[in-house]
């Protein structure tokens, strides 16, 4: 880690920036470089240089505030059995390696795919004997932030199941579907437009690698379903309930579209 | 859930200059900002940040509305003992945050 540091440094002081990403080796997470699959590019690379210092740098990232306190809870006993994560997990660091790279998967009770933030609620509801809370909600945030962050450094590898593909397949035709009063789809922005300008802003790829990340306009550690509400919005479209299965279907095809990308969280956004 | 961050090196020598950043998870609600029906969101940023090394107090920063949620803040001082840093956060509600670090000076 500390050789690849200095090696993206030393790269970035001879070349470009953008050289400097290129030549550092996969396996620096910090710097969102693709493991596997062509041209893709985490939002991390179309950043400014001084936020990407602010992701690189742990004592500096926000988001790291929200996973110190999902450490916390991690370990604080919950609800009417008064059980805590550690008590069936052990250490996240182990038990939770590569857990948030295969989500969205299947849940036997449910029938239904379910994204990492909604399993967290259901193992809370089922074992530790709590309400469902809001998916948005702060304890929600941090266990999920603090359980991803697990797993930074790990490639997305989604869930090959196959009771997951019609759900996937509707994702992907949400995905292409244009919708709201600009008539705009996923794609219209983050495959067709990609790396072009909206505004002031670079249009990234849009991967889900980075989630919970902090973001600076929100000033907060926010969720992939937030961020994509904040699409519907803009796009002008209705946007969809809270933990509602358009998110998970939509996140089955992100997953499988970002795949071998390395885990962010928490990722700084502009 | 009110945590702190900070990164202070764990060991300096004596007369170094060492660098040390601090930050807080606070709101820094302004006062300006409506919330819902347009009722004003009352004013709750930290107003003051005061770090003691050993009981002397080195570094302190008063606050102000235009300054960032979970606010981060680096300084400098010199490395004069082994000792603790103590870094003390207060809002506007009177809510304190403490966070301490030790550090070896050789």
């Amino acid at each position: 880690m500390k050789i690849c540091d200095l090696a993206g440094i030393a790269a970035a002081q001879a070349f470009s920036l953008l050289l400097a990403l290129c030549l550092t080796p996969a396996s620096s997470p910090a710097l969102g470089q693709p493991a596997a699959g062509a041209g893709l590019r985490s939002g991390f690379d179309s950043m400014s240089a001084s936020t990407q210092a602010m992701q690189r740098d742990d004592a500096a990232n926000p988001g790291m505030l929200t996973v110190n306190d999902g450490a916390r809870l991690w370990a604080r006993p919950e609800g009417s059995a008064q059980r805590t994560c550690a008590g069936c997990h052990g250490e996240a660091s182990v038990s939770m390696k590569t857990a948030a790279a295969r989500y969205p998967r299947w849940d036997e009770r449910l029938n239904r795919p379910v994204g990492l933030s909604q399993r967290i609620a259901l193992c809370r509801q089922r074992y530790q004997g709590l309400d469902a809370g809001s998916p948005d909600s702060a304890v929600q945030l941090a266990l999920t932030t603090f359980v991803a962050h697990a797993a930074r450094g790990v490639s997305l590898q989604p869930d090959t199941d196959p009771r997951l593909s019609p759900w996937r397949e509707r994702g992907r035709a949400r995905f292409d579907q244009r919708m709201g009063q600009l008539d705009l789809s996923c794609a219209a922005c983050h495959e067709e437009r990609a790396g072009l300008r909206l505004g002031g802003a670079t249009i990234p790829q849009g991967h889900p690698n980075g989630y919970p990340l902090y973001r600076l306009e929100w000033q907060s550690v926010g969720s992939l379903q937030r961020r994509l509400r904040n699409c519907l919005t803009g796009v002008r479209a209705e946007v969809w309930a809270s933990d509602a299965i358009e998110y998970i279907e939509l996140e089955l095809h992100l997953t499988r579209r970002a795949a071998g990308l390395l885990i962010e969280t928490p990722a700084v956004r502009p | 859930m009110a945590s702190a961050l900070v990164k202070v090196p764990a060991r300096a020598m004596r007369g170094e200059l060492i660098e040390i950043t601090a930050m807080v998870a606070h709101p820094m609600e302004t006062g300006f900002r409506s919330g819902e029906n347009g009722k004003i969101l009352p004013r709750n940023i930290v107003q003051l940040f005061v770090c003691r090394y050993d009981g002397v107090e080195v570094f302190r920063a008063e606050f102000f509305p235009a300054i960032t949620a979970n606010p981060y803040i680096a300084f400098s001082t010199i490395a004069t003992r082994s000792g603790t840093l103590e870094f003390r956060w207060i809002d506007d509600r009177g809510a304190e945050v403490l966070e301490r670090a030790a550090i070896i000076v050789e």
